[in-house]
């Protein structure tokens, strides 16, 4: 089967720092993939250039078997604060992608509200996001990213501004609706226990230059809890993540 | 917050103004200095009253210098708050010209000023807007700047075009900025309006003050005086009020 996402040999650098070393990875359709790395990895350099804010310096980026360039914005993007517009209401923050791709204000507004039952946000359209809580504006963030109905979503440390409890909180809700979807994500994150609950795959970067050291399917049954199987890939993982640490 | 508590609130102010007011009383009546020199303030109030119909048809120009001066600055602070947002080469030629503006006298300008053009309108309108134009611009680009720059990755990642990221997430982070500027800007409208007269007009606040003085009239120079801080004070309400029904997010962090 063709890979939904396919990146091999991807290569930058930034004057004298090079920053990714020939990353190579590929995101079947379907499933839920994460890239692990220490921080200052270069992960937000891959996810620069596959939104098209930069240009590598060598390799290929294949969407679906084509170049990403002519595959024509297929990422919907979830940045790591979750961005949303003061000024604007719930709907109309989580509205605005469709805004941009074209759409009135009015018939953006009703194509995200049956979103908003799911996403737990019922009743919270006409807010403003400082009267939302931490979780809450999360999940707005991640509607807004869902709602643009694109073939793949893009997520940066989506929880990573997320106090302890709320984040764990939003990982299960995130699994179960998961469950229901089927999406096709590639999340970046240096939360190993988030990868491992989240993931059919998790590939590990190396500390920079990047490239990928580590290759790991998951294949336990969802919905997962913390139990011996994840932990024993918690330790793998952490244990070549604190490798490539000390070198 | 109830009327009860903004009440409280303001307190300490009315307290502190009345008791400024009334020790200028005791001291201009008790003193033996004579009203000629210094009115104590009842006097002042009376004179205003009395001259009424002279101070509104001389506070009619001001008003109307202060808002098309204020409107033209408004509007010409907004397009090249744009222009120096869009083009680095337009920020480095022009920003440079913006602030020597802001070092010319008034003092020295407003006589020029008026001597070139007249004593019409048009040369008030024009140092109104010279004096405030500044301050608007610079919190415009100030509020410009500070858009998160992942708000704008994002939208760029939607497909958004400069322009529509522009619209979209930096004017509206502007907007607060825009309103600071504002409060002080219309402030500094009233006393440059005022003193564009001082330098030369036919009618208008400053230069009915600038009679009352030459005929010793300073309870006449007062009664102005008292009129032109109404003028600043109404006006500084309305932005407020316009503030309050145009930014409504604002205000969030307080009822909560």
């Amino acid at each position: 089967m063709t890979p939904r996402l396919a990146i091999s040999g991807l290569t930058r650098r930034f004057g004298d720092l090079a920053v990714l070393d020939g990353v190579t990875l590929d995101v079947a359709p379907g499933t839920f993939v994460s890239l692990l790395g220490p921080s200052g990895s270069g992960k937000s350099t891959i996810l620069k250039l596959l939104t098209g804010a930069l240009t590598p310096d060598a390799g290929t980026i294949a969407f679906d078997g084509r170049p990403l360039l002519e595959a024509g914005r297929p990422f919907a993007f979830m940045p790591q604060r979750d961005a949303l517009m003061p000024w604007r209401t719930i709907i109309d923050n989580v509205a605005v992608g469709l805004e941009i791709a074209g759409l009135s204000r009015k018939a953006a507004r009703q194509q995200v509200a049956p979103f908003f039952e799911p996403f737990g946000l019922s009743g919270f359209e006409r807010h403003f996001p400082a009267q939302l809580s931490g979780g809450m504006r999360q999940r707005a963030a991640l509607m807004r990213t869902i709602v643009q109905d694109k073939p793949m979503l893009l997520l940066d440390e989506p929880f990573g501004a997320l106090d302890a409890l709320t984040r764990v909180g939003m990982q299960r809700w995130l699994e179960t609706m998961w469950g229901r979807h089927a999406w096709t994500a590639l999340l970046i994150t240096h939360d190993v226990r988030e990868a491992v609950l989240l993931s059919d795959r998790i590939y590990v970067l190396s500390a920079r230059p990047a490239r990928i050291v580590h290759q790991i399917d998951i294949d336990l049954p969802r919905p997962r809890a913390v139990g011996p199987d994840v932990a024993a890939i918690e330790a793998r993982l952490l244990d070549h993540l604190l490798t490539q640490h000390r070198d | 917050m109830s009327s009860l508590s903004r009440l409280g609130r303001a307190l300490p102010a009315v307290i502190a103004i009345a008791g400024l007011v009334l020790g200028w009383e005791a001291y201009a009546t008790l003193s033996g200095i004579s009203p000629t020199a210094l009115p104590p303030p009842s006097r002042v109030l009376m004179q205003a009253f009395e001259h009424r119909a002279v101070l509104w048809a001389n506070t009619l120009p001001t008003l109307q210098a202060t808002l098309f001066g204020f409107a033209a600055s408004l509007t010409a602070a907004f397009v090249f708050s744009v222009l120096i947002d869009f083009s680095l080469t337009l920020r480095r030629a022009l920003l440079p010209v913006f602030i020597i503006s802001q070092t010319l006298p008034m003092i020295a300008i407003a006589p020029l000023v008026v001597l070139w053009f007249g004593f019409g309108l048009g040369p008030k309108i024009g140092l109104v807007a010279l004096v405030t134009f500044f301050p608007m611009l610079v919190a415009l680009l100030q509020g410009y700047r500070s858009t998160e720059p992942e708000l704008e990755e994002l939208l760029s990642s939607m497909g958004a075009s400069r322009w529509r990221v522009f619209l979209t997430a930096r004017l509206p982070t502007s907007l607060p900025y825009f309103f600071a500027g504002l409060r002080v800007s219309i402030t500094y409208a009233v006393v440059a309006a005022i003193f564009s007269e001082y330098a030369g007009a036919a009618r208008g606040l400053g230069i009915y003050m600038l009679n009352a003085k030459n005929n010793f009239r300073p309870d006449l120079v007062l009664a102005a005086v008292l009129v032109s801080a109404s003028l600043t004070l109404l006006l500084f309400g309305l932005t407020v009020l316009i503030e309050r029904r145009a930014l409504p997010w604002t205000r969030l962090g307080e009822r909560r």
